[in-house]
């Protein structure tokens, strides 16, 4: 038997050879995030002692670090949230006009501003009003600072996931409850809103697990601490800062907790995503 | 009937949408040098039978075919899809010129997939399909415009040329006319018959009028079934079985 | 909204003026960064900068394209959720975590295995030369590589799932592979798209902070090989912020307004790129 290695079985294994190609290209990109999700684990996990989570980093732990995530996310939540939804609420309802449009694409912009610029804004912003003498100069490193530079990074963020979750409600449904004569404020409020919510929610949770993870903004505004809380007006620890701080520290026993902190801040990263999804699943149970 | 060999015979061919039989259990012979029609009602199967016949049904995800399909001595379904879909061309019912290519790209596409390099047969190659194509006059000076700045009656005709520029033995065409107005019709109209000289051609049409005109040979369909198959001017005239005749009297479809 | 971003462009500018007034225009150009001679100049970390981003582009599109083909054309109904899911997981990885997994192991793995191998098959290249440190550009390149590939990928992916099916059967039907289909109508059709993901993954390359600075190697000079240590301008704000003097502090005040132009810049460009995606094959009807 002749092997007839002619044009066309040549095309024929070169298409099954390219088709290799594209799947060696996911295992590419699959091999850091296993090497990364792998090490977190064992690394980190190795890390994480009871002393650990309960003592402050001056001690060598991460308490405050987590203290203080749970600060800047809770304090950014109550600031963006409520102003992202707003915004995405003018742009889904009002904002088929001209204005709307120029609205839309500077939340498109603003999503798209490289964080650490958003931190330097954040700093200069607090610096500028130091030297205008309205606020202490003090006040750049703090924990106002820092939560101005996250909401500024988590409200264009939720501005859109809003939108998109109010335009999945039909205009039929908008115009129904219009034609039943109730004013528009109450449309929103009452019919379009609740039949989104978790559509908004998994938004907002989003974004919080986004705005968890920063770390560039906060070496510009948080600071870092080796201790807890002591004030707004005060430095301030973060998960993701602490991670940086020891990663770089010349101790040994700093970079091996750096995992730790790492493991912590993913697993709680995850848990925003996961609740963010129990949260549709939730809702369409209830139905 | 069979003064000319048949060039392709369909045996116990059966189709599947994934679970959902489209077509079951045909037979047919299709004449060489011949212009082949097949007509019936929306859901009736002819375009899944034209599919079935350059292997292009299996393209589709979850989709099945039984049965054997021979062009001249062998069963389509054992030689590999890509030879079968080179001596087996197609036109499809939306013109779908490639866009990003030139007309003269366009019809060339398939003889560069082949290997072809040499610039001079590559020229005599478009030359000649878009003559067949009737198109060569309108478009010779414009070789170089996009494929998809053409008017679609001309998009039609690109896409024939391209299909004929491979030199298959047999052209395919699914409803090709459908999306075009009367004169891009008529135009069309009058190249398939002259294609019949060099190629064997199977046309599926929704206008009983069309195959009228252009089709020695008419299958009529329903429901997934071949129910009678003649010549055109008798299928038309004096149908045998009833169903053929209510479809061609208008009485449904 | 557009008073914030005002606002930004404004605060920045203000606290920027002092480096504005010291250097001119000169300083895009200055190639020192010396807090010592209260010397500062843009110019290394603007070629930091482009020369990393662009080593992530080469590594990392053709790699996205790989797997935007693969998730599209290839793969078997079943797989593709699970597996675009888990290279989105890709984009999910916090940078800092990014950073730390580059110290502490790709790092080493880069000084002692993939950087002397490709020293050894291209070391007569100037820019594969000298001594492999590990925490240098060509690491830094590879990690923001890898950082973009969900981006490119999956803009790459829903333009190549816009291709209409008529254009994969047109190919089909004249006897093409697979492959000659891609290549042939889907990839052509949608190359705009492509490239706007090429962009938009340019653009997040640019802003990307952490994970260069953990591994570049915060050196503040013009690098020859991608073996040495550079900076990038992001990685040079977070480097040096926290110790800074007034002077140093407004330029690095004033790199982070050039980088904001920057990416601004990009990011238009990609916008305007994806947008085009929806007007290829718009022929006379």
């Amino acid at each position: 038997m002749t092997f007839r290695f002619d044009r066309d079985t040549r095309r024929r294994w070169f298409d099954v050879a390219m088709s290799v190609a594209a799947l060696a290209c996911v295992g590419i990109a699959i091999l850091p995030l296993g090497s990364i999700l792998f090490e977190a684990s064992v690394r980190g996990a190795q890390a994480i002692t009871p002393s650990f989570l309960t003592l402050p980093a001056g001690s060598g732990g991460i308490a405050n670090s987590i203290q203080g995530t749970l600060v800047l996310i809770g304090l950014t939540g109550l600031v963006a949230l409520p102003v992202g939804i707003l915004t995405g609420i003018y742009l889904a309802e009002f904002g088929r006009n001209r204005i709307g449009g120029a609205v839309r694409f500077f939340v498109d912009v603003m999503t798209q501003i490289p964080s650490i610029v958003v931190g330097i804004f954040a700093y200069s912003f607090i610096l500028e009003l130091g030297i205008a003498g309205i606020v202490s100069r003090r006040l750049v490193f703090s924990t106002i600072t820092a939560v101005i530079a996250l909401s500024t990074i988590m409200i264009p963020f939720v501005a859109r996931t809003s939108e998109e979750a109010l335009r999945l409600v039909t205009t039929s449904t908008r115009e129904a409850a219009l034609a039943l004569g109730i004013p528009r404020y109450k449309v929103i409020l009452r019919v379009v809103l609740p039949s989104c919510a978790s559509a908004l929610v998994t938004g907002g949770l989003l974004g919080i697990a986004r705005v968890a993870g920063e770390t560039a903004p906060l070496i510009m505004t948080a600071f870092a601490s080796p201790d807890f809380f002591t004030g707004l007006d005060q430095p301030i620890d973060a998960l993701p800062l602490r991670v940086f701080r020891f990663a770089i520290s010349p101790s040994l026993a700093d970079n091996r907790a750096a995992w730790g902190a790492s493991l912590i801040l993913v697993v709680m990263m995850l848990g925003i995503s996961i609740a963010s999804r129990a949260v549709i699943r939730l809702r369409s149970v209830k139905r | 009937m069979t003064i000319l060999a048949a060039k392709i015979r369909v045996e116990k061919l059966s189709a599947w949408y994934g679970s959902k039989l489209a077509i079951e259990d045909i037979n047919l012979e299709l004449e060489e040098h011949a212009v082949s029609g097949i007509i019936g009602p929306s859901g009736c199967g002819k375009s899944t039978l034209i599919r079935c016949l350059n292997r292009m049904h299996e393209t589709i995800p979850k989709a099945r075919v039984e049965g054997k399909v021979h062009l001249d001595q062998d069963d389509i379904y054992e030689l590999p899809a890509v030879s079968v879909r080179r001596r087996i061309g197609m036109v499809f019912q939306k013109p779908n010129p490639f866009p990003t290519m030139s007309i003269y790209d366009n019809v060339a596409a398939g003889l560069r997939l082949n290997g072809e390099r040499d610039r001079d047969r590559l020229d005599a190659a478009v030359l000649a399909s878009l003559k067949q194509a009737a198109l060569w006059d309108e478009v010779k000076d414009s070789l170089d415009k996009s494929g998809a700045s053409l008017s679609g009656g001309q998009q039609q005709r690109l896409c024939i040329a391209r299909a004929l520029a491979v030199k298959p033995e047999v052209v395919l065409m699914d409803e090709p006319c459908s999306a075009l107005d009367p004169i891009a019709t008529a135009k069309i109209e009058d190249l398939i018959f002259d294609l019949k000289k060099d190629y064997t051609v199977v046309i599926v049409t929704h206008n009983m009028q069309q195959a009228a005109r252009v089709a020695e040979t008419t299958a009529f369909m329903y429901l997934g079934h071949v129910i009678e198959v003649g010549v055109t001017r008798e299928l038309f005239e004096r149908p045998k079985e009833t169903l053929t005749e209510s479809y061609i009297t208008g009485r449904f479809g | 909204m557009l008073g914030l971003l005002a606002l930004i462009a404004a605060i920045l500018f203000v606290a920027a003026e002092e480096s504005v007034r010291t250097f001119g225009f000169g300083f895009l150009g200055g190639t020192v960064w010396d807090p010592v001679s209260q010397v500062f100049g843009a110019a290394p970390f603007i070629y930091g900068m482009l020369v990393t981003s662009a080593l992530a582009l080469v590594l990392g599109v053709p790699i996205s394209i790989g797997i935007a083909i693969f998730l599209s054309e290839l793969a078997p109904g079943w797989l593709r959720t699970p597996l675009t899911y888990v290279v989105e997981l890709l984009a999910a990885v916090p940078s800092v975590v990014y950073g730390l997994w580059g110290i502490f192991v790709l790092a080493p793995v880069m000084r002692v295995y993939i950087e002397p191998s490709v020293q050894a098959i291209l070391g007569f290249l100037p820019l594969f030369r000298g001594n492999p440190i590990g925490s240098d550009v060509f690491t830094a390149g590879v990690i923001l590589a890898v950082m973009i590939i969900p981006t490119i990928s999956s803009v790459s992916r829903e333009a190549l799932l816009a291709v209409p099916d008529t254009q994969r059967e047109a190919a089909l039907s004249l006897g093409a592979t697979r492959w000659e289909t891609t290549r042939l109508a889907v990839l052509r059709y949608a190359r705009a798209g492509i490239f706007g993901a090429v962009v938009l993954g340019l653009g997040r390359a640019v802003g990307e902070t952490m994970a260069v600075t953990m591994t570049i190697g915060n050196r503040n000079a013009i690098f020859t090989s991608l073996f040495d240590p550079g900076q990038t301008i992001s990685s040079l704000i977070a480097n040096n912020w926290l110790e800074a003097g007034s002077l140093e502090l407004s330029a690095l005040i004033e790199l982070g307004l050039v980088l904001m132009l920057v990416s601004l810049l990009i990011n238009a460009f990609a916008r305007f790129m994806v947008g085009r995606v929806l007007h290829v094959g718009e022929g006379a009807e």
